[in-house]
């Protein structure tokens, strides 16, 4: 059950939230009180809303640039979740050339004016691109992604590369060659990772949305430490061209934003088919917004007749109780809203960890061999190649990095393959199935994104097996190829008071189900505001 | 002609010869033949990066074949057309899906770290390739395996054909070598080229004692250029061999690889094997297995042209003896000028003497392809029918070698130039000349020079 003893962090000026109170009351309050709208609830969409206002010229670009632009530079000193920050003026030219646009009634995309935070593991071509490693540091690519250059024909702007874990090998951005990145929420605490600086930058409105990477829950994991919503897509649906390699058969981008309208709008200009990703499906990708049902449309229990099934396996032992009473919060509100829960087995859930972190190093150890300092990034001159080799790999990469590298490398010698990584291989495929399965039986299933909520920073740092315990939850998806929506649902009762995210998986290319459900939920979720108190007094919404 | 490399291949000096009869008497060769085909695609395997031999370096590069991060693989479709080709013409069972695997090492050359070839399961695998020895090497048909065939190596496009341990001597091994070359010609999926390194083959050789059912210890041999380097190295090595198991020192012959050296005629040691390299081989996540439907693969084998064995035993058919077929079959080109040229009507064994004959030595003096030329097959036919008919003489063909004609023309240059006829019977002789110039130009050409002359002298001697 949600803790009624939480008390909303946040409240809302009311008055937005009572129009959208008094047409739901009309239609369904005596029916459903779970359909009060959530008071604190923040604007389900900043994406759709900054487009009403743009449009309607209450707004200007310009004036949304420069107040993101201001709100990140007062908290990137505490934050440092931005590796490079755009400067003011490149980031206001673009906001103009739309300004003129729309004045002069030309048409903008769907992302027009959106500030997006960019993982700087994604190539842009004008701004550095290091992976969060030594190894490229300055390195310029001379190539968007095709993510980022589908952004751009949207018209979103890019305001600058988000921290992470060095080649996204990290659960905490603390494995970042170049900074820690702190969570908005306590600033002593990790933001998760590895894609910590898109998540910590949401969570601070830092940017409007942002992009992230997921090869094991990079996207997810932080995105429940820092309050946001953060979307892996099914293996195949954006393309990965532009996403620099950690693991290529577990690699997604993914999305993060304040709402799961965001999220979604985010995923859908992304998404499709790529020439040059020979990996990306051909699938048509719907219009996940038009899906999208505004909370003053809700029937009573809009979500009936949708199976949801509750991973057993995800709430047992070694998941804080607190983490397990938002979870099963969640699933009662879902209850609520129609669904019919019920609890699901997966034997195999445990297996996952151990597989993905052969299979994951078996890749990175091949990936990465391409750092061998002779066409980019930094080169140790050495007296023969060998040597040039070897430092210019040991000056240029982290310990974490150095340690995957060696575990593949061991898994896929000679007489170690078949009993590291053809066995994980086949644990892969046993986890696949095992899902199907589950999948076929229900529409969704559930569980925490992690088994805690954000640590402390250097509490795992020395601890690798601690760190890699806390992905857990996330990489069997990966190991699956599936989508998986995760939102806050809930805040730990300890004096920090830091969020609770749950996970839920769908079918392969199911993102559209995720999506509709998680906007219901958000939406109709009461009394929790998951704008940080860092931002709270100057986040309007 | 095209033909750079001269498929016939000029025998070894007498005594080298008697001296391998020898040996062969008490030692068996086992020979495997490792080839690299470098497809002829207009683009990289991986990329749309155009691909020209000789190219200024970095001048045809991408984000993709540079290895940039972030960049990713995509297959080009018309690499797998030109693997199903040469897999159906080698008799081989294609896989119909098959992937791709990652080969890894670090090379400066290799922008990635890894290679993407096929490791496991390669496009296609145990099929065979017909041979017909050529006449001078005693002749014979033979039939030796191929044990797979994958897209190895990618950047540039290979394919690699790896034979059975079938052949037994240097020749056998060339003409196995000349034959995939013929193939990869007559399907279009690559120039065949030697000295560009188009076709490389390693050859893998080892000796044991008749009647020991194990192999010897192996011996690779590499920087062969040609198919009569490819024959010399393989009998020297034989011999070297041979030489050492005959003298009780085979322990001496070790896994290694040799350099064939032309200017010294010998082998000499490259590298020893030191252990077997790991190149651990994973299958390459970037990249899709490779599914072939059965439909695809049968519209590519209809769209097969007719392969050189196929082409052959039709020749021979015709009543061509095997010196003519392999000639005519050699050359994909030379086959169908001389299938255009029959199909005139013309008589085969005229026709085949023609292009063997006097358009091939025009061929070789000028340096022409047989495409580059005027006459046409339809031309050669009506000129062998005429010949035939007793128009004109086989010998002269073309020419006018009617005598009657050619007087005709003499008698009417004499007549226009009284002037020099008088000058020419007051001891100016060397005005003949001028005269054969005149009835040249005024036969266009044609007149039969020594029948002219005869003919000139004749009358311009004559008394009035």
């Amino acid at each position: 059950m949600l803790s009624s003893a939480q008390a909303p962090r946040l409240l809302r000026s009311p008055a937005a939230a009572t129009t959208t109170a008094a047409a739901l009351t009309i239609k369904c309050l005596h029916t459903s009180p779970i359909l009060t709208p959530a008071a604190t609830s923040p604007s389900p969409s900043q994406i759709l809303t900054t487009r009403k206002s743009l449009l309607s010229r209450q707004t200007s670009a310009v004036d949304l640039a420069k107040s993101f632009l201001q709100r990140l530079r007062r908290h990137e000193p505490q934050l440092s979740s931005f590796l490079y920050v755009s400067p003011d003026d490149v980031v206001l030219k673009q906001a103009e050339e739309l300004d003129t646009k729309i004045k002069n009634n030309e048409e903008v995309g769907p992302l027009a004016g959106v500030l997006v935070g960019v993982k700087d593991n994604i190539c842009t071509y004008d701004m550095p691109s290091t992976a969060g490693s030594r190894i490229l540091e300055n390195y310029r690519p001379p190539f968007d992604a095709t993510a980022v250059r589908k952004l751009r024909d949207s018209g979103a702007i890019v305001v600058g590369k988000t921290n992470l874990d060095e080649f996204g090998m990290g659960s905490t951005t603390e494995g970042s060659a170049y900074q820690v990145t702190a969570n908005p929420w306590d600033l002593s605490r990790v933001p998760g990772g590895s894609s910590g600086g898109s998540a910590a930058a949401v969570s601070a409105r830092q940017c409007m949305v942002a992009l992230g990477s997921d090869t094991g829950g990079s996207v997810r994991q932080p995105a429940s430490f820092c309050g946001v919503v953060g979307l892996k897509p099914t293996y195949g649906r954006v393309s990965r061209y532009g996403l620099v390699a950690y693991a290529s058969s577990l690699d997604v981008i993914g999305c993060f934003g304040s709402s799961v309208a965001d999220a979604g709008i985010l995923l859908h200009s992304i998404s499709g088919f790529d020439n040059f990703d020979a990996t990306s499906s051909k699938q048509e990708v719907p219009d996940y917004a038009s899906q999208f049902v505004a909370l003053e449309y809700l029937e009573s229990k809009p979500l009936k007749g949708l199976r949801v099934g509750v991973i057993h396996e995800t709430l047992e032992n070694g998941v804080d109780s607190e983490v397990i009473s938002s979870v099963r919060g969640a699933v009662s509100h879902l209850e609520e809203l129609g669904c019919t829960v019920s609890e699901v087995s997966l034997p195999s859930f445990s297996l996952g960890l151990p597989a993905y972190y052969i299979l994951a190093s078996s890749e990175s150890s091949s990936n990465l061999s391409r750092y061998d300092g002779v066409r980019f990034g930094n080169q140790v001159f050495g007296e023969e190649l060998n040597s040039l080799y070897g430092d210019s790999r040991a000056e240029g990469l982290g310990s974490e990095v150095k340690m995957r590298i060696l575990m593949g490398t061991y898994a896929l010698s000679a007489g170690y393959y078949d009993a590291y990584y053809k066995r994980a291989q086949q644990v892969r495929t046993i986890i696949r199935n095992s899902f199907k399965d589950a999948l076929e039986k229900n529409d969704i299933l559930i569980s925490p994104a992690a088994p805690s909520v954000a640590y402390k920073i250097g509490e795992k740092k020395n601890d690798p097996l601690a760190m890699y315990a806390g992905d857990i939850m996330t990489v069997n998806v990966n190991l699956a190829g599936l989508p998986a929506l995760v939102l806050p649902c809930g805040f730990d009762g300890g004096s920090a008071g830091l969020p609770v995210g749950f996970q839920m998986i769908g079918a392969a290319f199911d993102e559209e189900k995720l999506l509709k459900i998680g906007h219901i939920f958000e939406q109709t979720l009461p009394g929790y505001s998951f704008v940080p108190p860092l931002v709270a007094d100057e986040w309007t919404g | 002609m095209q033909e750079k490399q001269q498929t016939q291949l000029k025998a070894s000096p007498k005594s080298e010869s008697a001296k391998f009869e020898e040996v062969l008497k008490n030692y068996e060769a086992v020979i495997g033949i490792e080839t690299h085909v470098q497809l002829a695609t207009l683009t990289k395997a991986f990329c749309s990066c155009p691909y020209n031999y000789g190219a200024q370096p970095n001048t045809s590069i991408c984000p993709v074949c540079m290895g940039l991060p972030g960049a990713l693989p995509v297959l080009n479709s018309k690499v797998i057309e030109c693997a199903v080709k040469v897999g159906l013409a080698l008799n081989c069972k294609l896989s119909l899906s098959s992937k791709f695997d990652r080969k890894q090492y670090f090379y400066p050359d290799l922008p990635k770290g890894y290679q993407i070839s096929q490791f496991d399961i390669p496009i296609a695998a145990g099929g065979y390739i017909d041979v017909d020895l050529p006449v001078e090497f005693g002749g014979g048909h033979r039939k030796f395996g191929v044990t797979r065939v994958d897209l190895n190596r990618a950047g540039v496009p290979l394919l690699e054909i790896v034979s059975e341990p079938d052949m037994r001597t240097g020749i056998e091994a060339a003409e196995y070598a000349a034959e995939l070359q013929r193939l990869v010609r007559y399907l279009g999926v690559s120039n065949g080229n030697m000295q560009e390194g188009s076709l490389r083959c390693d050859v893998n050789i080892s000796v044991r004692p008749h009647g020991q059912p194990e192999f010897g210890t192996k011996v690779e041999i590499k920087n062969l250029n040609s198919f009569s380097s490819m024959s010399r190295a393989i009998d020297y090595e034989i011999l070297r061999q041979a030489q050492l198991h005959s003298e009780g020192e085979a322990h001496q012959i070790v896994q290694e690889t040799r350099l064939w050296e032309e200017g010294a005629q010998k082998t000499v040691t490259m590298r020893k094997k030191e252990g077997l390299a790991d190149y651990r081989y994973f299958p390459e996540p970037d990249l899709p297995g490779v599914n072939l439907s059965e439909d695809y693969i049968s519209t590519i084998h209809d769209s097969l042209p007719e392969l050189p064995e196929t082409k052959r035993r039709r020749y021979e058919n015709l009543g061509l003896n095997m010196q003519d077929v392999l000639f005519l079959a050699n050359d994909i080109n030379v086959a169908a000028f001389f299938d255009a040229t029959i199909a005139t009507g013309a008589d085969v064994k005229l026709a085949a003497n023609w292009i063997m004959g006097d358009i091939a030595a025009y061929l070789k003096n000028e340096k022409l392809s047989i495409n580059d030329i005027k006459l046409t097959p339809e031309e050669l036919g009506e000129l062998i029918a005429s010949i035939k008919g007793g128009t004109i003489s086989g010998k002269i063909g073309k020419e006018i070698a009617d005598p009657s004609e050619i007087e005709k023309i003499v008698d009417r240059v004499i007549a226009n130039n009284p002037k020099q006829l008088e000058q020419y019977r007051g001891g100016k002789t060397r005005l003949q000349g001028y005269f054969a110039g005149q009835v040249m130009k005024e036969s266009k050409g044609k007149a039969n020079p020594a029948l002219l002359n005869k003919i000139l002298l004749e009358k311009l001697n004559s008394k009035p």
